[in-house]
């Protein structure tokens, strides 16, 4: 039993679902993300746990107490807003204190704590500045500030770093991570950006169409992508279509290995999956009978790899999207002819 | 006598506004606007001078008897405290009412905002004649209910001042992210109520600002209702006494016409102040 868990939710905005029978577990302590494209239900979650949105079905359990029926305001959970979310006439200390000043906090104890809190998100000489004398990472790192001064049964998190940019996103992407585990907090993570997903989670679920489809550690989110749209919605992706033929698939008359394939009935038609950082190239003459024949078409720089673009001579010109160590990419000029192969382990056989 | 028409005032939409600059750029006006700029003047301060003028007559020079007798005279005196009584309790029930009606409107009706508005705009339409004639029954009973006194005109006045408040109190929700707010506030514990009182208004301050200037103003100036409902209040007795006395009828005049400018002069600053406030954002 977690200390999160939304039961069997489901919700329906004019007709289109938006949650399909959602089940999620969260335990204490741990930090969740919910990763999927737009309009998979993520946010509604989120939404449903907040209390902003009431689920049809459904319900919603934290620490074994049925919360379905509990108002927003009743709730203790923090929340940190896609939008910038402070209150514009307030300055940063006395957004801190809001919270604090409903539930009757003395003064006393309110600016101790409030102070406590832009110590942790590192904003102390700010304290008396409005909202709109603050950027925008200053502003998320208060409103963060803020949700915890409640002392929350668990932080939601919903969007909080689409709105700045990349470098601040990352700094404070850590920042949430360093805090969230100092202070131990359970807490669910909303985003539609993988790479935040899984450097910042100890689980991910990825979402799709209203369910969960899979919610796993990001290694094995990646690694090891329960279905096909996991697959192909978690970090760069090639796709071969081929069919199975014991451990191998045969694309094109190559065979090629791959240890997923047994797992299918011989000749049906199977999804070969590869990564970008799992293929190998080597020049064509020294190729092997499983690997499959193409011409390197574009090279872009990326920093510690290089991305090529490679067009098959099988499989009516597909391009395919490789990375190889930056050190090594001017062995790889465009034009020049490749052998493209990987290891057996490395690919990942789904139905077609 | 006829309240200024608040409508022709345009800094409703800018009170809540934060994307203006902070120092607007200064213009040389040119000759054709500075014609026209001077044939206005000349249009609108004429009369008013005119009105000085007729109101500070005396035999053989200048006197402000008719000035110092607006206080003196009893009946004046009422009216004014009636006007500025029946002011404040509009000002506050127009409060009371569209608040929380477009704030709600807001966040959870969006659907129904343009009706809302086209409900509030009512009052602009429909002639003041119909308007008593539709109102008239229904203070039959308010005088039977409240008694015969002129501040029940509050009720009639807070439908009247609607076009002008909604659409400020309308324009001010919109210049903030309400929803957000609303919900930032409520997931940290305050119940509707708090979220009205400590986070819709104090930012929407300047748009509430607005709306009880215009009314205040509006109401300031109203004789037509009064005058059909057989109430008195300020406009109906200067009327009164325009045909006993003309020069304090103008001098309370234009001490009315006054009073508004001046509201609407503050009105104009305070839009001009808070539409300044830019945002400054550190990397």
């Amino acid at each position: 039993m977690g200390y999160l868990e939304l039961r069997e939710v489901k919700k329906s905005f004019g007709g289109v679902l938006a949650l399909d029978g959602l089940n999620l577990d969260l335990a204490a302590g741990e930090l969740v993300s919910l990763l999927g494209p737009s309009g998979c239900g993520k946010t509604t979650a989120l939404r449903i746990v907040a209390g902003f949105e009431t689920a049809d079905q459904g319900r919603v359990l934290v620490d074994g107490k049925d919360i379905t029926g509990v108002p927003a305001n009743r709730r203790d959970m923090g929340m940190v807003f896609q939008a910038y979310s402070l209150f514009p006439n307030m300055t940063a200390l006395g957004n801190i204190q809001f919270g604090l000043r409903l539930r009757d906090v003395p003064a006393a104890r309110r600016r101790q704590r409030a102070a406590e809190l832009l110590e942790l998100v590192g904003l102390e000489p700010h304290a008396a500045k409005y909202p709109h004398q603050l950027s925008g990472g200053q502003q998320q790192r208060v409103a963060l500030a803020r949700a915890l001064a409640i002392q929350p049964k668990i932080l939601l998190l919903d969007e909080p770093l689409s709105a700045l940019d990349a470098k601040v996103r990352v700094t404070l992407r850590d920042e949430i991570r360093r805090i969230q585990s100092e202070l131990g907090i359970t807490t669910l993570f909303v985003t539609h950006d993988q790479e935040e997903a899984l450097a910042l989670s100890d689980r991910v679920g990825v979402m799709s169409e209203g369910r969960v489809e899979q919610l796993d550690t990001p290694a094995r989110v990646y690694r090891e992508p329960a279905t096909p749209f996991v697959a192909q919605f978690v970090g760069v992706t090639n796709a071969l279509e081929g069919r199975a033929d014991g451990e191998a698939v045969v694309v094109d008359g190559h065979r090629l290995p791959a240890d997923g394939a047994a797992s299918h009935p011989r000749g049906a038609a199977i999804r070969l999956i590869v990564r970008p950082e799992e293929i190998r190239l080597s020049p064509v003459d020294g190729g092997t009978p499983t690997a499959l024949p193409g011409t390197i078409v574009t090279q872009s720089f990326l920093g510690p790899v290089t991305r090529l673009t490679v067009r098959l001579e099988s499989q009516d010109g597909q391009l395919l999207r490789v990375d190889v160590p930056s050190a090594e990419a001017e062995r790889h000029a465009p034009g020049s002819r490749v052998a493209v192969e990987f290891a057996p382990r490395s690919s990942i056989v789904v139905p077609a | 006598m006829t309240a200024p028409t608040p409508d022709v005032l345009v800094p409703t939409a800018a009170a809540g506004r934060r994307d203006a600059p902070a120092t607007p750029r200064r213009h040389r006006p040119s000759a054709a606007r500075r014609l026209v700029l001077g044939a206005f003047g000349v249009l609108f301060l004429l009369p008013l001078f005119a009105m000085l003028e007729f109101s500070t007559r005396g035999v053989g020079g200048r006197s402000f008897a008719a000035w110092r007798a607006i206080v003196q005279d009893p009946d004046l005196v009422s009216a004014i405290t009636i006007s500025l009584e029946l002011a404040v309790l509009t000002v506050a029930g127009m409060l009371l009412l569209l608040v929380p009606v477009a704030t709600w409107v807001h966040l959870r009706l969006p659907h129904l905002r343009r009706l809302i508005e086209f409900i509030c705009l009512l009052p602009l339409t429909i002639p003041a004649i119909v308007l008593v004639v539709g109102i008239a029954p229904i203070y039959a009973w308010v005088t039977y209910l409240l008694g015969d006194s002129s501040l029940t005109l509050a009720f009639v006045y807070v439908i009247l001042v609607l076009p002008y408040a909604y659409r400020a109190i309308d324009n001010g929700l919109g210049a903030i992210d309400l929803r957000t707010l609303a919900e930032a506030a409520r997931s940290l514990g305050a119940g509707w109520p708090t979220v009205l009182a400590r986070v819709v208004v104090p930012n929407i301050s300047g748009a509430l600002l607005s709306a009880s200037f215009l009314s205040v103003a509006l109401v300031l100036g109203e004789f037509t209702l009064a005058s059909l409902l057989a109430f008195n209040n300020m406009q109906v007795t200067i009327n009164l006494l325009g045909k006993r006395d003309a020069a304090v009828s103008v001098a309370v005049s234009l001490a009315a016409l006054l009073l508004a400018f001046v509201l609407l002069l503050v009105l104009s600053y305070v839009g001009r102040r808070r539409g300044s406030s830019g945002v400054t954002e550190e990397g």
